[in-house]
């Protein structure tokens, strides 16, 4: 026991974590406004935004993340030179991000439009008839109805967020939780399990009031029709 | 969005207010809209009467263009019927549409759904949009439920509502398609009666309904439409009492046998 509880005075754990919940803070920001940018362009009368909307989310949908987060690092970073700033660490922990909020705004995008599908068609007609033109029509009475009917699929692409933070591994960010969980595993081979355990913990600890959240706001905050 | 330039006393052409000549509509095979020729004079109440799929509602929603047309031409006070865009978001805001579902933005509060087009479409001050809105909805006798949610009303209280939200852009012309026909039977005359209140005032209203009733009593004209064609035009005691076609004959002698 006192064996297992070493790793703990060793390495911090929570501070890994902590990492994971950054990383999720800032592509979640990032995954809503550009998913919410998508879905407007995908909902669009105008049939070119409404195929650059698609286009995206095909082609970001279909990728993996893991060859996402790498074509930032290797390709726009090692090849083209973009850098993010901050300092050597920071940089790649900036490029996680952005790759994460790429990915997961195509799964915001379409969790809103879900949610649109749930707002009748009434509302965006009766919104045209007042005089408001698309945009002010999908901002003031479209897209806020939308979100409320989209909050448990938003919540369930911000549980895969916060998971998926962990591919930020790939992309160098060497102070995440599952990168300290690799370095843990190298020198603790007696406690492979346990350590595997912990950090599985620590993520059901991280994801469950999210959805406990997610399901308690769906509910307050459901349109009444 | 908002433009200042725009009055409520804007000086209007004296022609009709709603012109429609040649106006085609095909919902795939189905010619839903033939040949529509269709005048109404400022101050008019044209009751569109005929069985259901004749093509009455889609006439009225081809008004501000919530349906397109195929052909045809479409003038609002003079002004054509803009395609898309502004100009047409522009034109719709002089039109106002009460539905057969209310469809009153149901994430806002009664005096919110009232003040939004106001606010939002003409640029007028909040506290000036809320005293207007008050006003109509004193009238239409909703004003204690201003702070309610849509669902929180009777549907007769929601219609009533709806046709607020539309005066509030002071339109020149305010169409209803089949307000009263989702309504339960004792809120029905509550919301004829907010109509017929309008028409006496000088509202211009193209009114589709099933509401012989409200025909009688308030419109200057019947227009019959029988699949997708205007088949009679007449005063409502003209067509009530001496109906010209036979459809028109038949479509009132089941309302007979049904009533």
């Amino acid at each position: 026991m006192d064996n297992y509880l070493s790793i703990f005075t060793e390495y911090n754990i929570p501070g890994a974590l902590w990492v994971n919940i950054q990383l999720t803070f800032f592509a979640a920001i990032g995954a809503l406004v550009l998913g919410t940018i998508l879905a407007m362009l995908r909902i669009s009368p105008v049939a070119s935004f409404a195929a650059i909307g698609t286009s995206y989310v095909n082609i970001i949908r279909n990728t993996p993340l893991t060859i996402i987060i790498l074509f930032g690092v290797l390709a726009l970073n090692g090849q083209l030179g973009l850098n993010l700033g901050g300092g050597f660490q920071e940089n790649f922990f900036r490029l996680a991000i952005m790759g994460l909020a790429i990915y997961h705004a195509a799964f915001v995008c379409e969790a809103i439009r879900s949610g649109v599908n749930t707002v009748p068609l009434g509302q965006a007609e009766a919104a045209r008839a007042i005089g408001l033109a698309f945009m002010p029509a999908a901002r003031m009475v479209i897209l806020p109805q939308a979100f409320r009917g989209a909050i448990v699929p938003l919540g369930n692409v911000l549980i895969a967020l916060i998971k998926n933070s962990t591919v930020a591994a790939v992309g160098s960010v060497s102070i995440e939780a599952s990168s300290v969980m690799k370095d843990m595993l190298d020198v603790r081979a007696d406690i492979v399990i346990p350590i595997f355990l912990t950090f599985a913990a620590g993520f059901v600890i991280i994801v469950i009031p999210v959805g406990l959240l997610t399901t308690w706001l769906s509910k307050k905050l459901a349109v009444s029709r | 969005m908002s433009n200042p330039s725009r009055t409520d006393t804007e000086p209007t052409s004296g022609g009709p207010v709603v012109q429609l000549e040649k106006v085609n509509k095909h919902f795939g095979a189905l010619h839903v809209l033939q040949d529509i020729d269709l005048q109404v004079a400022r101050g008019e109440v044209v009751v569109v009467l005929g069985p259901s799929g004749s093509g009455k509602s889609t006439l009225c929603r081809a008004i501000n263009r919530l349906e397109t047309i195929d052909d045809g031409t479409i003038h609002i006070d003079g002004k054509k019927l803009p395609e898309e865009g502004k100009a047409l978001a522009r034109l719709r805001a002089d039109v106002g549409m009460v539905f057969q579902s209310f469809n009153l933005f149901a994430h806002k509060s009664i005096l919110e759904n009232v003040t939004l087009g106001p606010i939002k479409v003409k640029g007028v001050r909040k506290a000036e949009a809320e005293k207007l809105a008050m006003e109509l909805l004193e009238r239409v006798g909703v004003a204690n439920q201003k702070d309610k949610l849509p669902a929180q009303l009777s549907g007769g209280q929601q219609q009533r509502v709806a046709i607020a939200r539309a005066l509030a852009m002071r339109p020149k012309v305010m169409l209803f398609d089949e307000p009263t026909s989702a309504l339960d039977p004792e809120m029905i005359q509550e919301v004829l009666d907010t109509m017929v209140g309008l028409a006496k005032e000088g509202m211009t209203m193209i009114v589709v309904t099933h509401e012989m009733g409200f025909a009688r009593k308030a419109a200057d004209r019947v227009v019959f439409m029988a699949d997708g064609q205007i088949v009679e035009q007449a005063t409502p005691t003209e067509f009530f009492t001496n109906p010209q076609s036979d459809r028109a004959k038949d479509f009132l002698g089941k309302l007979i046998t049904n009533h």
